[in-house]
């Protein structure tokens, strides 16, 4: 007898990531006596049944704390998306304290300027004590570096300790170092007068630099926000209520947590559909956009497949839960774009390498170009000119920008990716996508519907429809894939239907029955020769043509004497065409590839604009073949649908699951498209496209920045030139190089696939 | 060259050299991960200017909890990144964020902030 399953509960506390979920779920799992436990990340609730004779609600709450989570006493007040809106209100928050000490630092810097500039004017100057006036910059100054600086100087103590240096580092002892110097000129001017200098001060550059830094870094906020948006929207997609339909037919409304695999779902116009399901009971139009990017809805009927998250819009329908929780296809789409934006792309790599060890290298460059300048500069001027080109040199190098130029652009990219319904595993994927020179297409499935449909129905002198009534009446009762077709060819057609009697299935052949008193035979040449049906010369030619076409067919014969051809194909989409041929004029090269006889395939081949095509490929050969086309040095995409094309897909230097994939092929592929639609390798391609044209640009312009920006502020066009940078333009530059390179990679939000014309 | 540059070139070099030695040839911190019941490998990890500690070494095969505690609102802390087990992380100022992974193969893995400036190894054995 089955023991008795009890259901707990528990409000999981601590979880960040979809990742974390599942690690409470198996860590559960784990507990002896826990026969299923899910756990739901966007809800926060892990429903597990257990046999209480072996564990306790007490172990399960063990289990949990164990695993590094907490479990609330009560309903926990803040979900996923609440928590979520929480680091929102954290970080727009600390915008607003950014955006007061920039205020600060600004507001204090304009009064600054002037004074400091006084003494351009020697006449102006007489009347000023200049001791006096530089106490009153000193106290001016004191509020941009303790306040608004303040975070400068202890993240770069804080990074010092851990002998880690950041840009903080390089701010903090650029203006640092102004101002010490600033502040020993006010106080002890003395010292400086004895050795024949200027007390110069230059709470100016500090006051500025910081205010500039600052505004640099608010732009940089106020757009970085915007880089993860669409990710943000896809999670809160997600529908809070389910209305369960009761095994005693009553209809209630219950919090998405509580629904199970097998639960029978409600869902009514206008209304989200809860979870994954298949369509039990009615029909309706439901619009997918929000997972597959397609903009039609897509009608439903019953035995079809409903996604959680997308919205229902005509009819009402019921529907059998099949997936919940982190199974869903919401949660794997969320889940897959989560972890391509958290790796890296091999085209980041220098960047990378040159980040680990930018700041301390800043920090030496900057030294040397103190000592130099202090060396071969006039004495007067040795100390003030080292200190200006010391700072301008701290200042103006920017690693910012070089750490952003990868990442932000792979960030905005695979989310858009996800709103088009491409769905990019990493940002490797990204990359090597822009590299394809030939298009790979398994046949059947990709450039065809990869089902049998009926494309000709040939009925000679007699009532054509009366005809179709009574082939659909028997194929209805048959289970065979070729009469499946003729039956949804009938109803496409609006068929009446009769009723056929006396069924039965001819194996390797086709199906006897009858209808109205009269005798159906319906199946392949031989069933008619065998009971010793002729076929008339115009239905021999009719089929002829048929068979030339690659077409299967099948023969009807009612009342002993042959009445009709049927030719049944696997038909091509409607948008291979018109995809393959924006494919080629992208300057790939497309090839195809099909299980099919060479007739067959050179067919489709001619239909879809294809000049090369591999025909009577085995799937355990198609792997080979990829690797045939990359012997031939080029850089393969394979498409497939990933029923048996696996080993192709991953042989392939980019991999592209069509039409949502199998979770096989989603593993294998490095690109899934949410569509059935050979567009969506287009949009793929474009996307990568742009997305490394983008992170070129941005790496170029952080490359070239700081290797043109740091010798110029050092003081190298100084000999030549007599060009020295302020370090109060470094500060501008700085702060605005970053912008730069974010604004660059947010244009990328502008990508639209382009129509199929 | 007078006196004082000689002294300042001396400190200068001098003092470059330090720079070099501190931040790429000093010995850093190495900590190993504390395994609980269960087998799972646990280790906190202090996120200040840098992560405390910075190397850390966990064995192969075995699940891994690192707790991220952020103890700043510096915002060049605020992501975590790494990439080879593709996971980036918002840390939350002054809370503690765990991630989890299971490390398959023997090696080092680097573990970074958003803009690879602050930086942390992850050694598998």
């Amino acid at each position: 007898m089955e023991p008795d399953i009890k259901t707990e509960t528990l409000d999981i506390e601590g979880m960040t990531c979809a990742s974390c979920a599942s690690f409470v779920e198996k860590a559960l799992s784990r507990t002896p006596g826990v026969q299923r436990a899910m756990v739901n990340f966007a809800t926060e609730k892990a429903t597990i049944d257990y046999v209480p004779t072996q564990a306790t609600p007490a172990t399960l709450r063990e289990a949990v704390i164990s695993s590094g989570y907490g479990v609330a006493e009560r309903a926990p007040d803040t979900s996923a998306a609440e928590r979520s809106a929480d680091l929102d209100r954290q970080k727009a928050a600390a915008y607003q304290k950014l955006k007061r000490r920039f205020w600060v630092a600004a507001g204090l810097a304009v009064v600054i300027m002037p004074l400091s500039m006084l003494m351009l004017w020697p006449a102006l100057l007489a009347h000023v004590n200049m001791q006096g006036l530089n106490y009153a910059l000193l106290l001016l100054t004191l509020p941009v570096l303790l306040y608004s600086g303040r975070e400068f100087y202890t993240s770069a103590w804080n990074g010092f300790r851990h002998r880690a240096a950041n840009m903080d580092t390089l701010i903090a002892v650029g203006t640092g170092a102004a101002f010490l110097y600033s502040l020993a000129a006010t106080v002890v001017p003395g010292f400086f007068t004895s050795r024949g200098l200027m007390p110069e001060v230059y709470y100016d550059t500090t006051a500025t630099i910081i205010a500039l830094i600052l505004l640099g870094k608010v732009l940089e906020m106020r757009a970085k926000t915007q880089t993860s948006a669409a990710i943000k929207a896809l999670m809160g997609l997600q529908a809070r209520t389910a209305r369960l339909v009761r095994p005693d037919g009553q209809e209630v409304d219950v919090p998405i947590e509580q629904v199970r695999l097998g639960d029978l779902v409600v869902v009514r116009p206008g209304e989200k559909v809860a979870t994954d399901g298949i369509l039990e009971e009615g029909r309706s139009a439901v619009d997918e956009a929000m997972l597959t990017g397609e903009s039609l809805p897509v009608e439903k009927t019953a035995g079809d497949p409903v996604f959680g998250a997308t919205l229902n819009k005509t009819g009402s329908f019921r529907f059998r839960v099949t997936k919940v929780g982190a199974d869903t296809m919401l949660s794997r789409i969320v889940k897959l774009v989560e972890e391509a934006q958290g790796s890296r792309a091999p085209i980041q790599r220098l960047a990378d390498k040159v980040s680990a060890i930018f700041v301390p290298t800043v920090l030496v460059i900057a030294i040397l170009t103190f000592v130099l300048w202090f060396d071969l500069a006039p004495v007067a001027t040795r100390l003030p000119l080292a200190l200006v080109n010391f700072v301008a040199v701290l200042i103006i190098a920017c690693p910012c920008a070089l750490g952003l130029a990868t990442p932000t652009a792979i960030m905005v990219s695979t989310g858009k990716g996800a709103e088009h319904g491409v769905l990019i595993r990493s940002a490797e994927a990204l990359e090597k996508a822009h590299q394809v020179t030939t298009v790979l297409l398994d046949k059947t499935g990709t450039i065809t519907r990869g089902e049998p449909a009926v494309t000709d129905f040939v009925a000679l002198g007699q009532d054509a429809s009366r005809v179709l009534q009574v082939v659909s009446a028997v194929e209805r009762q048959s289970e065979h894939p070729l009469a499946e077709a003729v039956v949804r060819y009938a109803a496409a057609q609006n068929t009446a239907n009769l009723v056929a009697s006396d069924f039965r299935a001819i194996e390797g052949k086709g199906a006897a029955a009858s209808v109205e008193g009269q005798a159906v035979l319906i199946g392949n040449q031989r069933l008619l020769s065998e009971e010793g049906i002729l076929l008339s010369p115009e239905l021999t030619a009719q089929a002829e043509t048929l068979l030339r076409a690659a077409k299967t067919v099948l023969y009807v014969a009612v009342d002993r004497q042959a009445v009709a051809v049927i030719g049944i194909a696997d038909t091509v989409r409607e948008t291979s065409a018109a995809a393959i041929w924006r494919l080629q004029a992208m300057g790939m090269e497309v090839v195809m590839m099909t299980g099919d006889n060479p007739q067959t395939a050179a067919q489709v081949a001619a239909q879809v604009g294809i000049s090369r095509y591999f025909a009577e490929v085995l799937p355990q050969d198609k792997a080979g073949k990829v690797k045939e086309l990359q012997a031939e040095g080029r850089t393969v995409a394979m498409v497939g649908d990933g029923i048996n094309d696996a080993p192709a897909l991953a042989q392939a230097d980019i991999g592209l699951a069509i039409g949502a994939g199998t979770d096989v092929a989603m593993e294998a592929a490095g690109i899934t498209l949410m569509r059935s639609d050979l567009h969506g390798v287009v949009t793929a391609i474009e996307l990568s496209r742009q997305t490394i044209r983008t992170i070129r640009q941005n790496l170029f312009f952080a490359f070239i920045y700081n290797t043109l920006g740091i010798p110029i502020a050092a003081g190298l066009l100084y000999p030549v030139f007599g060009w020295l940078l302020s370090p109060m333009l470094a500060a501008g530059a700085m702060a605005l190089s970053s912008v730069s390179v974010l604004t660059n990679s947010l244009r990328l939000r502008a990508f639209h696939p382009r129509q199929a014309s | 060259m007078d006196i004082s540059e000689i002294l300042v070139t001396l400190g200068g070099i001098s003092l470059a050299a330090l720079v070099l030695w501190y931040f790429f040839f000093s010995t850093r911190q190495t900590v190993s991960a504390v395994s609980a019941a269960g087998g799972l490998q646990e280790v906190d990890i202090t996120v200040k200017g840098g992560y405390a500690p910075d190397v850390i070494e966990v064995e192969r095969g075995k699940p891994v909890q690192l707790r991220f505690y952020r103890d700043e609102e510096n915002s060049c802390s605020e992501e975590l990144l790494i990439p080879d087990f593709r996971i980036r992380r918002d840390l939350p100022a002054f809370k503690t964020t765990l991630v989890e992974l299971l490390p398959q193969q023997a090696g080092r893995f680097s573990f970074t902030c958003g803009m690879g400036m602050l930086r942390g190894t992850l050694v598998v054995k």
